[in-house]
This record gives structure tokens, sequence and C-alpha cells, in this order.
């Protein structure tokens, strides 16, 4: 193989590699993507004390509608307390949600948010939310949980009506310990 | 002509070809690796379409008749697969392992040793995935985009799956690497760029393609194959992840593919339709620089596969104008064939009748294409029997078409026999005829609402799709006829000239028929008078 043929191979492998690298800068780039332009409907999180001073615009009213779903691995009922409300842009608003674990095992489960019209996400802030981090049920615990929210005033005219929905999905690694345990073991024994 | 004389001389010291399967298993030699590819890609191709014929069979009738609707999945999903990946892909590379290095005067393939490790590669990356259909859980039968999460619920053919993309993007890495580098540093003295014929400007578009696209794909199976068994979560909204996601990094890949696949059947339809038209290509620059730009543009495309996931009403308006952006360097291409032809003294033989089919059949699959691209009108045409109508128009007709016709110009230059014209003409009209039978009446059956990939459908479809299944049948049994030309031709037949062809142009056609084994061991002299075609 001639020397300038090595050179040209190593170039380009050295391209395909980089192009590999490439797929995965894809993944923080497209979370990037999905801030800027509220894509999938991500929504944001404020502190209480900025919520708290936004500009309340009492001629306008809004109305904000709650979906729930449960993904099928999670054995667990998931309901809003009202499906609907009004709310001023800028005030600070209170939802409830109920869950109820139908299973005998603890389970760990993780709320995912999204809220249509994508646009609308831009102006969508939380101060408290159970979707913040997991939850855990005890077998047959049933719970209340809140979202504290605020719609910002500079919502665009057009938009009167959101739809937040979540689903819950059982979290990656709430399998109970004792199955684990077990596992482990299995694969400790199959090893040896 | 005199070289080629020369090099039967010196050929007869060295030019011990080993034998028995050895030659086969070891070969370095461009021509043994071609025809090995070539070979690979036609059982590809019965064994992808005898899927489809699966498929038509239960299609022509609605209700459940032969199979049920898991393995009627497994189907369509692993018929794409290994017709592109199985048939497509490797014959293209198997035209250019026969024809670059003729074609710019080299001897063999700037890394012999590599080529044979991208051929091998195959054959192994094909059994683990048809393994799949004889494992618990079956064949993917998610769709051959293996969109989660439904390609994570396949069973434990799944990792098979994985792993059989990655041989695949490896091999076709390593191939198009072989094939820059035998352009860039193996030309004969003369052979510039601007004098390379069109087929090999193809192939180097059609390789960076490859080297830009494919290792994207191998990341995202990866970050599937992570995802399933290593408690990553970059699909998995449980996690923080997105499903759709994936869809913008497979179709960052995806829609570069769809060039990779077309591109050498544009090339090998440039060479021909000069040679029977007996005048030199039309725009010779301006058809380089459309083949660069539609390579070029179509890396910011993608999305149009995915308008209906929910995108800014800005992000779909800049791919619908990126997707229409495409359309103008295409049509710069199919202009310039047409002025070819233009007051050419054309004669019709089967090379030039599967040439003029793409020319036409290509630019019927590029303006469904075009009515798909408009954002608002590809909400009903999403994942109806409209897009698979387009893209089979493109692929087989557009590419399959192109390859045939390249196989039936170079084949008398391979064998050193004239093939059956009678067959051949046979063959074309047989093909064309069922290939629009099959595929056009899937537009109207789109446009009225059939969706793809389901094993049945309402009453109101029935007779478009049997009149489809016929269609499908009737295209399957005509590539039988292929088949017979080829082995007719490689056991005899009127013996071809050097030249093949009245209008032939280019360096492999000085080379005696079949050409020596090793193609051009003293390099050639390229001048103006004799560059492309």
């Amino acid at each position: 193989m001639a020397q300038n043929t090595r050179v040209t191979a190593k170039k380009l492998f050295i391209f395909a590699a980089c192009m590999f690298g490439f797929g995965y800068v894809m993944v923080p780039m497209y979370d990037l993507l999905c801030d800027v332009t509220g894509l999938n409907g991500k929504t944001g999180e404020v502190s209480q004390v900025k919520a708290e001073s936004m500009h309340v615009d009492m001629n306008r009213l809004v109305t904000v509608e709650f979906d729930t779903n449960v993904n099928p691995a999670l054995p667990w009922k998931f309901k809003a307390s009202e499906f609907k409300m009004n709310v001023h842009p800028g005030e600070i608003a209170e939802a409830v949600f109920v869950v109820e674990n139908t299973s005998n095992k603890p389970v760990v489960g993780q709320a995912v948010p999204s809220l249509v019209p994508a646009l609308a996400s831009l102006y969508f802030d939380k101060t408290e939310c159970f979707c913040f981090t997991a939850q855990l049920l005890e077998p047959g615990e049933r719970k209340e949980m809140i979202v504290r929210y605020v719609v910002g005033s500079e919502l665009p005219e057009n938009i009167s009506t959101m739809t937040l929905s979540y689903t819950f999905f059982k979290a990656p690694d709430s399998d109970d310990v004792a199955v684990s345990e077990k596992e482990s073991v299995k694969a400790i024994s199959s090893k040896s | 002509m005199s070289y080629a004389a020369v090099h039967e001389d010196d050929h007869h010291d060295h030019d011990h070809k080993p034998t028995g399967i050895g030659r086969w298993l070891f070969s370095t030699n461009h021509k043994d690796i071609g025809t090995m590819y070539l070979v690979f890609s036609l059982i590809m191709f019965f064994i992808g379409g005898a899927m489809a014929m699966v498929i038509r069979a239960e299609l022509f009738q609605p209700g459940l008749q032969f199979v049920d609707p898991q393995f009627f999945n497994s189907m369509t999903t692993v018929h794409a697969l290994v017709m592109i990946f199985g048939a497509v892909m490797p014959a293209g590379v198997g035209l250019a392992n026969w024809m670059i290095p003729m074609m710019i005067g080299a001897p063999d393939m700037a890394m012999p040793r590599m080529n044979n490790m991208s051929f091998w590669i195959l054959p192994f990356a094909f059994t683990l995935l048809l393994a799949t259909f004889f494992m618990q859980g079956g064949a993917p039968a998610g769709g051959w985009t293996m969109y989660p999460p439904l390609v994570l619920q396949l069973g434990d053919g799944f990792p098979f799956l994985i792993f059989a993309v990655h041989f695949l993007g490896i091999s076709s890495i390593m191939g198009a690497i072989n094939i820059i580098a035998t352009v860039f540093n193996m030309r004969a003295p003369g052979m510039t760029f601007m004098r390379l014929p069109l087929f090999v400007w193809t192939w180097i578009i059609t390789a960076f393609l490859l080297i830009a696209a494919m290792p994207v794909l191998a990341g995202a199976v990866t970050m599937l194959l992570t995802d399933k068994f290593f408690g990553t979560a970059f699909f998995d909204a449980a996690g923080g992840g997105d499903p759709v996601l994936f869809q913008h990094v497979f179709w960052f890949f995806g829609h570069p593919e769809v060039y990779i696949l077309v591109l050498p059947s544009f090339g090998i339809i440039s060479q021909i339709i000069p040679t029977f038209a007996r005048k030199p290509l039309f725009g010779y620059a301006s058809m380089v620089y459309a083949t660069a730009s539609i390579a070029f543009l179509s890396f910011f495309v993608w999305a149009h596969h995915m308008f209906t996931v929910g995108m800014p009403l800005a992000g779909e308006l800049f791919f619908m104008y990126a997707t229409m952006a495409i359309a103008v360097p295409t049509g710069v291409k199919v202009f310039n064939w047409t002025a070819t032809m233009w007051k050419g003294s054309m004669t019709f033989e089967t090379p030039m009748l599967f040439a003029i089919g793409v020319l036409f059949m290509f630019t019927l699959g590029g303006f469904s294409g075009l009515m798909m691209g408009i954002t608002p009108v590809d909400f009903q045409y999403h994942d109806t029997y409209f897009i698979v109508a387009h893209f089979h128009y493109v692929l087989v007709p557009g590419i399959v078409f192109g390859i045939i016709s390249g196989v039936y110009y170079w084949m008398p230059k391979w064998t050193g026999h004239m093939y059956d014209e009678k067959l051949g003409k046979l063959h074309f009209w047989t093909s064309t005829i069922s290939v629009n039978v099959l595929f056009f009446p899937m537009h109207f059956i789109g446009l009225a609402g059939m969706p793809r990939r389901i094993p049945d459908y309402s009453t109101q479809f029935t007779d478009w799709n049997m009149i489809i299944s016929i269609g499908g049948f009737a295209f399957g049994l005509s590539q039988l006829i292929l088949v017979w030309v080829v082995i007719k031709c490689i056991r005899g037949g009127e013996k071809a000239t050097d030249q093949v062809w009245e209008g032939a142009h280019g360096l492999e056609f000085t080379l005696s028929s079949p050409p020596p084994f090793h193609s051009f061991t003293t390099p050639p002299e390229v001048t103006d008078a004799t560059a492309h075609s």
C-alpha cells in the first residue's frame, strides 16, 4: 500500500470516527433545541419568589386542562382531582392529582410532563411539582400530589387553552430490592 | 487496445489465479470481489423479493389469509433491511469494484485486503439478521427504521439486529474509504478530476456520504442497545430521554442514505445514455456540481420524514424549503440526460431501454416526493400507501433499473460474450409493465387512506390490492429472466469486441473483453480526446 493511500485512508477513518461522535453530540444539541423552542412541551421551572413577583393580568382568563396517563408497566392509578382550571396569567395556581399503588409491592414512579400547544410551554413555569423527583408508593398507598404553576402574562393572545399532560412511568431502577438481590445471586451462581 | 495486448504478454508469468474456493475466500482482486458483491446482491434481491411476495399474497384479499400479523410485520421490516443493505448497496459497491479501477486506469483497488474484508463481513451480517427468524420473539417487526420504544420490545433477536447493522456499517465504511483512496491516488496520468467518468464521480460523492452518514446510524443503534441492556435513557421518557430524538438521529443518517442508494444509479445512466445517443454527455461539469449539491443538501432535509411528530412552524417551513431546493440540482440532471438524447442517433439496446426507464420513472417518483415535501399535505400522505408508492418508484424503477442497466451495459465486457438481446428486451418490457401495475395504483389507495404496514384493510381497497398483487407476482417472475440471461451470457454467446458498443468511450473499453486479471499494469496516458464520453 502506497504512502499516500495510507494517509488518505487514515484521514477518512478519523472522519468516520468523528461522525460516530457527532451522533452522540446530537443528544445535548436536541435538549438545547427543545429548551429554546419549547419543542415536545418541556415546561420550565421558576422559584417561588420570582413567581410571586410576576405581574397578574386580571383582565384575562386562560384555561389549563389536565391529562393523566400511566405506562402499562406501572401498577398505579393516576387522576387529576379537577380536569380543568381557569387562571389569570401571572397568578400562582395549584392543581391536585391523586395516585394510588394498586399492587402489593412498593414501587417508585416518575412522572414526565408535556404541554400543548408546544409554544405555550415557553410561558408555563412551575414552582413545585411531583414530577421534579421520583415518587415512592407503599403497597396500596393512596397519595395526593400537587403542582404549583404560573402562566406567564406574555402568553400570546391567540392561546386561550393549554393541556398539561403527565405520564407516570416506572422509574428505571425501581424493581424491589428482594428481586434484584435474587437476580444478582443467580447471576453469580451461573457464572461459577 | 494496444496496451491490452501488452498486458497479456507480461501477465503470463505472474497472473496465476488461485483456484477453487480459495480464489473467492482470499481474493484481493477487484474483479473477483466485484463479482462476489454482485452475486451476493442478486441472492439478497431474491430473498427480499420472496418476502415481498409474502406481503402481496397476504394483501391479495382483505382479512388474514396466510400469515399472522406479527410475521407480516417481520416481512415488511426485514424486506426493507435486506433490499436496502443487502441488495441495492452491495450491487452499487460491486459495480464500483469492477468498473472504477478500469475507468481510471488503475491495476486494482488501493487497499485490496480491506476490499476482501468489506465483502466477507456481509454474509456474516445477514446471517445474524436472518437468524432472528428462528429466535424467541421472532425477527424484527417494528419497521426498518427501528423506532423506539417499539423496537425495544423485540425478543432475543434484538442484539442480533443491532450487531447486524453495526457490521453493515463497518463494511460499507471500509468499502467507501477504499473507493476514495483508489480514485484519489491511483488515477492514470492525465486523468484529472474533471475528466473522470461520471460513474466515478457519483461514487466518490456516494462514498463521502457513506462515511458521513453510516457512523451516525451506528451511534443511534448503539444508543438503542445501551438503552435496552445497560440502563441508559437516551430514548426512554421515564429516564428523561425522548423517543423523538431517535427519529432525528436516525433520519440524519436516513436521508443521506437515500442518495447513497440513488447516486450510483445516476452515474450508471450518465455512462449509458451518451453511448446509445452517440453524443457526449450534455453539461458534464453541471452534472458534477449538481451531484455534489444534492449530496450537500441531503444533510439538511432529514425532518421531512417526520413532519407529523410535532415541530415548531419555523422548523416545518425550513425543512419544506430545503426539500424543495433539492429538486433544483435533480432537475439539472434530468434536463442534462434529456438534452444528451436530443438530436442523438439513438438506438434502443437493453441497457438504453432500462436507462430511459430510470429517467422516466425516477422522475415520477421524484414528483410524488415533492408532493410529500409540502408540509401541510404531507399530513394526509404520512404513513399511507402513497409514501410506499413514492419510495418504491425511486427505489425500483429508479435504482434497481439503473443497476440492471449497468449490468447489461458492462456484462459483455465482464464475460467476453454478448448477452441475448431478445431475452434482455423481454426482461425490460415485462419488468416495466409489471412494475407500474405493481406500484402505480398504490398512489390511489394511499390517497384514499390505506395505511402502510398493516396486514388487513377495509374492503373498498380490495380491487386495487388484487391488481397490485398481480403486478407484484409478475414483477417477481420477470426477474428470473435476468438470472437466465446472466447464466447464458457467462456460458457463451457471440464474442464481444473490446469496445462492445459502437458509441462506447472510456478506458474500460480499451481493455480486452473479458479484461485481464489485473486491469492496467502500465498506466495509460489520458488526453482530452480519450477522456470522458
